[in-house]
């Protein structure tokens, strides 16, 4: 029997296999940033140990940021602390840092497929659960905890059990006005957020397929949304185009022969999933989420479902906490609400193609007076392209601001947070509560809702507008 | 890494579903660079109002509640990897969390910190939480060599799933990086056969 994308991969990683337990696997790229790292550096120290293989792990700055004046030291102590922290590992373990002021500094996410350090085929793990990203490659990538970030450190191995495997086709051409973020909040709202916990996602079919590599990083990203470790999509020449003549990647004969390998890296014919759904592209429509959390989104035109829709008796209880703390009724219409908060960022939203999209839509038009905006740039690579393109001119112009690069409101650990009771409308992956702020309500969208509702100050569906 | 084998305990239930490890610990208390202290903020918007003051009505502010066990409803720790969740509840006192269903990025950072995951059908937790708010002081056992926990004085039980490695590392005490240190030799054997390695490497 064949074998599936995934199972070519992980088993080309399998150092040992333990009898009863785990596989131990091999990671030939680590990347890792301030918050998750610091307590694994201590447990080599404790050990007395250094990094096993250090060239295979790079650092950057990202979760702590703050988007404004990055040239001047954190004003933050204790954001500043943890950068610094960051720093003096780094120096003194001999890791490879892309630090607040290096032009490589970026989201993690972001910076490791621009700079070709994310490629086909590899296994790569991230003290962070959006590490699953870089499955648009055709990698295994995945999320670990700071425990799991030490062991990497000291053997760049991992102990894991592997997952079962799931096949999500998308096939059919995509409605005006849907884009990758929109496929991914309607597929996590079919199968929950725990639907695929326990499954590593391969996505494929011809409405991904036509996907570019941004747009497939936007989709693998949100993987974690649904509970599954990680999503990938198999390497064509969309891939092998992006990589090409990146910092890092292969060149010359070795890119050759390295396309050669990647294009073996497709799920046989005859393979065999433990679970495949299907969907019609043409059903999806652009989306929004409602509750706390990725899977409870609804077509921007829908309404918030009824208590009494719910089907599990024991789920009734928290979806009624869940539309309290949003401030929604049951059965209330989306459309129309009004918003004062658009965040477009993060490791889900915040490369050139995004910013292209949102300076295309806002471009001679103005922000509604009612909207705070941050538009912050997912590396300074982006922020640079985007400035070369003139995107920051049309931004200023329609009243937006583009920021410094870093993870910013996604999660609120900067001062870029969303006050207590506001509606935000945002690009980023988590609507949990308080994730952008305490007590701050997200509705997640694509880049080109939140433009619309930056433009029009409430939530509005994008294809109602001229564009 | 502390041994387990078993233990027995009153319960603080927490009958919510989709518990995510921002709830268990919001974002702006991860700046701590070492692995204490977090117990301090566990739950810390659901525990304490804007002028942190503790809620009266929040299950870890009820005086008459208490122990080693937590209950929550299913797909509990989804969310962020950060291990500062398990950190969180480890570092309040709790060393078993009982669900219908676990995160599975969560269920390693817990097994890494020795706080047990006990995974048990949804009939069982409901019967857990229908007990438990008739008894304050209901108590449940758990035992990691039978894989079996109780609920005392009920009468009920339940077989539990755990994999043979894990369940000997929690006894004994030891942790994956002590056996990934052992494998040193088969590490160095796999990197210079990989074709993987040869091809992206200069």
């Amino acid at each position: 029997m064949g074998k599936t994308l995934f199972e070519k991969v992980w088993d080309a990683h399998v150092v040992s296999k333990i009898e009863g337990g785990p596989d131990v696997l091999y990671i030939d790229k680590h990347l890792i940033h301030e918050v998750t790292s610091p307590q694994a550096f201590t447990g080599l120290e404790k050990r007395g140990i250094s990094l096993f293989r250090t060239q295979n792990t790079v650092a950057t700055a990202d979760h702590n940021v703050p988007t404004k004046n990055q040239h001047l030291p954190i004003a933050e102590p204790l954001s500043k602390f943890q950068v610094d922290k960051l720093t003096e590992n780094c120096n003194k373990f001999g890791v490879t840092l892309y630090g607040l002021n290096h032009p490589f500094q970026g989201v993690v996410h972001v910076i490791g497929p621009e700079l070709g350090i994310t490629l086909p085929g590899m296994t790569i793990v991230c003290g962070d659960s959006h590490t699953s990203t870089h499955g648009a490659f055709g990698s295994i990538a995945f999320g670990i905890g700071t425990s799991e970030v030490e062991q990497v450190f000291a053997t760049q191995c991992l102990m894991q059990t592997k997952p079962k495997t799931m096949k999500i086709e998308v096939n059919g051409k995509l409605n005006k006005g849907v884009l990758a973020k929109d496929i991914i909040l309607y597929i996590i709202s079919k199968i929950s957020a725990a639907g695929g916990t326990g499954y590593f996602v391969e996505y494929c079919g011809s409405a991904i397929s036509s996907l570019s590599m941004e747009a497939r990083m936007t989709i693998c990203n949100m993987s974690i949304e649904m509970g599954a470790r990680g999503g990938m999509i198999a390497p064509d020449q969309t891939t092998f185009d992006y990589i090409k003549n990146k910092e890092f990647a292969p060149k010359g004969k070795k890119f050759d022969e390295a396309v050669e390998y990647w294009n073996d890296l497709y799920s046989d014919h005859d393979a065999k999933f433990d679970a495949v759904l299907s969907y019609d592209a043409s059903d999806i429509e652009p989306m929004i989420t409602y509750g706390t959390n990725p899977g409870m989104g609804i077509k921007i035109t829908g309404k918030v479902p009824f208590v009494s829709e719910i089907k599990e008796e024991s789920n009734r209880v928290s979806f009624k906490k869940s539309i309290d703390y949003m401030g929604l009724e049951e059965g209330e219409t989306m459309l129309g609400k009004s918003v004062n908060y658009v965040f477009i960022g993060s490791c889900t939203n915040s490369r050139i193609e995004d910013l292209r999209i949102v300076a295309e839509f806002v471009k001679g038009k103005q922000k509604a007076p009612n909207i705070n905006a941050l538009i912050v740039p997912g590396s300074k690579q982006v922020q640079a392209q985007a400035k070369r393109e003139g995107l920051d001119i049309i931004l200023e112009a329609a009243g937006f601001e583009l920021r410094e690069p870093g993870c910013s409101a996604c999660l609120g650990m900067n001062e870029d947070k969303v006050p207590k009771g506001e509606y935000c409308v945002s690009t980023s992956n988590r609507n949990f509560e308080g994730r952008q702020g305490p007590g701050a309500r997200t509705f997640l969208a694509s880049p080109l809702t939140a433009a619309a509702v930056a433009i029009s100050g409430k939530i509005s569906d994008v294809r109602t507008f001229n564009f | 890494m502390e041994k387990f084998i078993t233990l027995q305990s009153t319960i603080v239930p927490l009958p919510i579903e989709d518990i995510d490890t921002d709830q268990i610990i919001p974002a702006r208390f991860l700046k701590a660079t070492s692995r204490e202290g977090f117990g301090n903020n566990l739950f810390r918007d659901w525990r304490y109002d804007e002028n942190n003051q503790p809620k009266a009505d929040f299950v870890l502010n009820k005086s008459n509640i208490s122990g080693k066990i937590l209950v929550a409803g299913k797909n509990f720790g989804c969310g962020s990897s950060r291990e500062h969740a398990a950190w969180a509840i480890h570092d309040y006192g709790f060393k078993v969390v009982i669900s219908s269903f676990f995160a599975d990025i969560f269920k390693n950072n817990a097994l890494n910190n020795g706080l047990i995951p006990v995974q048990v059908s949804q009939e069982f937790l409901n019967r857990i939480f229908e007990e438990a708010s008739k008894n304050v002081g209901l108590e449940i056992n758990v035992n990691l060599e039978t894989q079996t926990i109780t609920v005392v004085g009920v009468g009920i039980s339940e077989k539990f799933e755990i994999s043979e490695y894990k369940k000997t590392c929690l006894i004994n005490g030891y942790d994956d990086i002590d056996y990934l240190l052992s494998l040193k030799e088969k590490i160095e054997t796999y990197e210079k056969t990989s074709k993987y390695l040869k091809i992206v490497n200069e």
